[in-house]
């Protein structure tokens, strides 16, 4: 396949933007939690630190500096990497240096990429299935449009939407684990140690995220593809005598793939942020867990960390979902 | 046997009776052309003879048979190998009816892969043979260019090739060049009358437009709401028409070899209202700087009419809002009584070309015309009692204030925009294509109605349009357009008499005329100046 004409250009642009928008996301972020109301050493350093710890933070967080020397230390950090004296150490932390925990004493982004395998793991293998859920599903009510499949199909898909995933999440825990034993409770094993349990440990977390969602994908393919049908060119197909399987395949389901990519693009954005309740339900830990301790214990580093990371990776799927769409098609590149 | 064998067809949407007991035949070889207006059943004729009704939900009795297969009771597989096989259509809208996701050639290749049992190899080699066949420059090349990368006429070339690419003995051509420019028509045109020469196929030809149909059949069919009203050889109906409704028809087609009727004497032209003094507008900027008006300079009489005539991209649209005020120049001056002036202004009010877009269909008409009154600052009973009597005006019922646009048909849509754009009171209208999305017949009202609006209230019109018939119509001094430029500008007559500038003998050339045996002659000159 040729690179369309200005193709370079515009994910050039398109990269460029992302990164416009991470920084001021950055500026946003950091405004939000240091720049608000209230002792920020403390409330960093958490509530069980000494008055000497205290100002030990106050001193690595350079309170006495204004605000904008402040921000940019932290961007330092993010792009170069910072020396951190812990009392009697000197300890540093590598670009993208997040900071530092004082509450659980660990860089941020360790921590942070600490728990990325899970969630990511997550992520990706629900995605995979949704996908092949949702389309076939969607694919097939148009096939059978008109028909009782399609009808049921619908109704399905509406429930699907309906349901909250802890619903099912529960459900199928108690029913695949508790009454039936098929599989022992999920336990997360690591990718790395046992590509066979890790499978096997996450099929239950990866279906409750992938029923719920596929819900919504065998809509917007269902809906995208009537759309395509509806229109002109397919009819052209038909008055040429090419089948109707053909047509549904090559041309249909054609016209959904713009739409599916980009919403594609921000379900997994966000997803890689944390699936905090689907991670919680089955003692999954990864991002959106230590998100949730993270808040109850007030750490704040770590919630600015993991509050950058969301948007970093929403921002960036967006972005490469732009440059996909534009892959399938070609009309947006020019406009 | 005849080619197309159709007797006794009626086709039903639901209540609505959409083709009535119509019977045709079409020989091996010849050319029919279905003549009609909008609604009247002559695109469901066609439609019908690929067997597209089916599974639509509409009602189809009578027979309808093409080569042999009856195309009511033929199997699926059947209809499959006719549709494309032997018998191939042409769409109107040449963007649309191709797959924006999937090159040309490769549209083509598909289309013969489903007829014949060839590789995907062969199939776009075929592909390559049939565009090069229609006269895409460059064709192994631009075969595997999208259709948004093809211009206009290129597109409908596509599609003809497309059509040719099973070598059908039949081929259905739905209104093929109404979305053309007509230098780009009469190519399209000549090209459909070399195919036929060449390959021998069969020619349905449907259009709204009696011209085309002179140019390209030998046999015309003239519909009217689903019915047959006369049929017989192009020459003797248009030439002598029999039924009162072809005799209408063809009057109220405009035609480019008649001038306007006079003026009433006496009627001297009026002082310069509005004027464009050197207009210049840019859009874009650096390496991708467009310029789609190039230093026009015109002026607009009160009580005369300025026409405005030139292709897609020749910046009439442009000029005209500039005009108006919607669009400020890049450089040069909009004067009106000889005053520079910017932005809109309520004395200059604009026309739309279509007015299904141009009117909110969520608010009755009779809101849609009261708002230009409103943001005066007038109130109602004044606002009401104002808008009865401007709709009344442009010949709408006073009762219709509270409807909304989709219960009125076409021209009584433009109507209300007319009578909108009145409400201003405005010394000068500016109408960007008034008149072409309608009919013919309510195309010659409309353009009535303005001749009458002008005179009796004095207004100055700019009447911009791509039909040059239409044009000649209603104009006293014209200014043909090309690529941002007035290529040439003077009184109107005597433009159309002789025009000077090749670009202008080049349109008035391409205009389809009435006489068939004219059309031949024009054809072979065409041939001929493509051939020096």
């Amino acid at each position: 396949m040729s690179v369309p004409h200005g193709f370079l250009g515009f994910a050039l642009r398109r990269a460029l933007g992302a990164l416009v928008t991470l920084l001021a996301i950055s500026v946003l972020v950091y405004l939000v939690f240091y720049a608000a109301p209230g002792d920020v050493a403390q409330i960093t350093c958490g509530p069980r630190c000494s008055p000497a710890q205290v100002q030990q933070v106050a001193q690595q967080l350079r309170l006495d500096d204004p605000l904008y020397v402040r921000y940019l230390h932290f961007l330092q950090g993010l792009f170069a990497g910072h020396d951190y004296s812990t009392g009697t150490s000197a300890e540093h932390c590598p670009a993208p240096c997040l900071g530092l925990s004082y509450q659980s004493d660990q860089q941020v982004t360790r921590l942070i990429l600490a728990k990325l395998p899970v969630t990511a793991s997550l992520a990706l293998g629900a995605m995979a299935l949704w996908l092949l859920l949702g389309v076939s599903a969607g694919v097939l009510a148009v096939w059978r449009r008109g028909r009782l499949e399609e009808r049921v199909l619908t109704g399905i898909t509406l429930a699907g939407w309906a349901t909250p995933v802890f619903v099912i999440g529960l459900l199928l825990m108690v029913l695949v684990c508790g009454q039936l034993r098929w599989l022992p409770f999920p336990q997360y094993v690591p990718f790395t140690d046992d590509p066979e349990q890790w499978a096997w440990n996450l099929l239950l977390p990866w279906l409750s995220l992938a029923l719920i969602e596929a819900a919504k994908y065998a809509r917007l393919t269902r809906a995208a593809m009537l759309e395509t049908l509806a229109e002109d060119h397919v009819r052209t197909f038909r008055a040429y005598g090419v089948g109707e399987r053909a047509i549904v395949r090559r041309h249909a389901l054609r016209g959904a793939v713009g739409p599916l990519i980009a919403l594609n693009a921000n379900d997994l954005g966000s997803l890689f942020g944390g699936a905090v309740l689907t991670e919680s339900l089955f003692g999954l830990p990864g991002i959106g867990r230590e998100l949730v301790h993270a808040v109850n214990v007030v750490d704040l580093p770590v919630v600015v960390g993991m509050v950058l990371l969301t948007g970093f990776f929403v921002v960036l799927a967006s972005a490469v979902a732009d440059v996909l769409y534009a892959v399938a098609d070609r009309r947006t590149v020019l406009s | 046997m005849s080619l197309v064998e159709v007797d006794g067809l009626s086709v039903s949407f639901g209540a609505v009776r959409a083709v009535e007991d119509l019977s045709l035949r079409l020989a091996k070889g010849a050319a029919l052309g279905l003549v009609g207006e909008s609604g009247s059943g002559k695109s469901t004729v066609a439609a019908a003879l690929l067997g597209l009704h089916r599974g639509t939900g509409a009602e189809v009795t009578g027979t309808v048979r093409v080569a042999g297969t009856d195309v009511g009771t033929a199997s699926e597989a059947e209809l499959r190998a006719l549709r494309g096989g032997t018998a191939a259509m042409v769409f109107q809208d040449p963007l649309s009816s191709l797959d924006p996701y999937y090159a040309v050639g490769d549209q083509i290749a598909e289309v013969y892969r489903a007829h014949r049992r060839v590789s995907r190899r062969a199939a776009r080699a075929r592909a390559v043979r049939v565009l090069d066949r229609v006269g895409i420059p460059d064709a192994a090349r631009r075969a595997r260019s999208r259709p948004h990368e093809f211009s206009g006429g290129m597109r409908q070339r596509a599609l003809i090739a497309m059509a040719l690419a099973c070598e059908p003995e039949l081929l259905v051509a739905d209104e093929p060049t109404t979305a053309l420019d007509v230098t780009v028509q009469a190519q399209i045109l000549d090209l459909l009358h070399t195919l036929r020469e060449e390959t021998g196929m069969g020619l349905l030809l449907v259009t709204h437009d009696v011209g085309v149909a002179a140019e390209s059949v030998d046999e015309v069919l003239v519909m009217r709401h689903g019915r047959a009203v006369e049929h017989g050889p192009v020459a003797s109906v248009l030439g002598s028409p029999a039924r009162t409704y072809t005799r209408r028809l063809l009057k109220s087609v405009p035609r480019v070899d008649v001038p306007r009727p006079r003026p009433p004497a006496g009627a001297a032209p009026g002082e310069v209202v509005l004027e464009a003094v050197g207009l210049r507008r840019v859009f874009g900027r650096g390496a991708k700087a467009f310029t789609a008006v190039d230093d026009v300079s015109v002026e607009v009489r009160r009580g005369e009419t300025l026409g405005v005539v030139g292709e897609s991209g020749s910046g009439k649209t442009t000029l005209g809002r500039m005009l108006v005020g919607l669009l400020e120049p890049t450089a040069g001056q909009v004067r009106r009584d000889g005053v520079a002036v910017t932005g809109v202004r309520r004395d200059v009010q604009m026309v739309f070309q279509d007015p299904v877009s141009s009117l909110n269909p969520r608010r009755s008409v009779g809101e849609s015309v009261a708002d230009p009154l409103r943001a005066r600052g007038e109130r109602d009973p004044a606002v009401r009692a104002r808008v009865t009597e401007l709709l009344e005006r442009v010949g709408l019922d006073a009762a219709h204030y509270d409807r909304y646009p989709h219960e009125f048909s076409g021209g009584q849509r433009q109507r209300v925009g007319i009578a909108r754009a009145l409400a201003a009171d405005p010394r000068v209208l500016v109408c960007d294509e008034p008149v072409s999305a309608l009919d013919v017949t309510t195309q010659a009202q409309v353009v009535a109605l303005l001749d009458e609006l002008r005179r009796e209230l004095g207004l100055a019109l700019v009447f911009i349009a791509h039909d040059l018939a239409v044009v000649r119509q209603v104009s006293d001094r014209l200014a043909v357009m090309r690529a941002g430029r007035v290529v040439e500008y003077g009184p109107a007559d005597g433009i159309y008499r002789s025009p000077r500038d090749p670009y202008t003998r080049q349109l008035l050339a391409a205009v389809p005329a009435l006489d068939p045996s004219l059309a031949a002659l024009r054809r072979a000159e065409r041939r001929e100046a493509a051939a020096r």
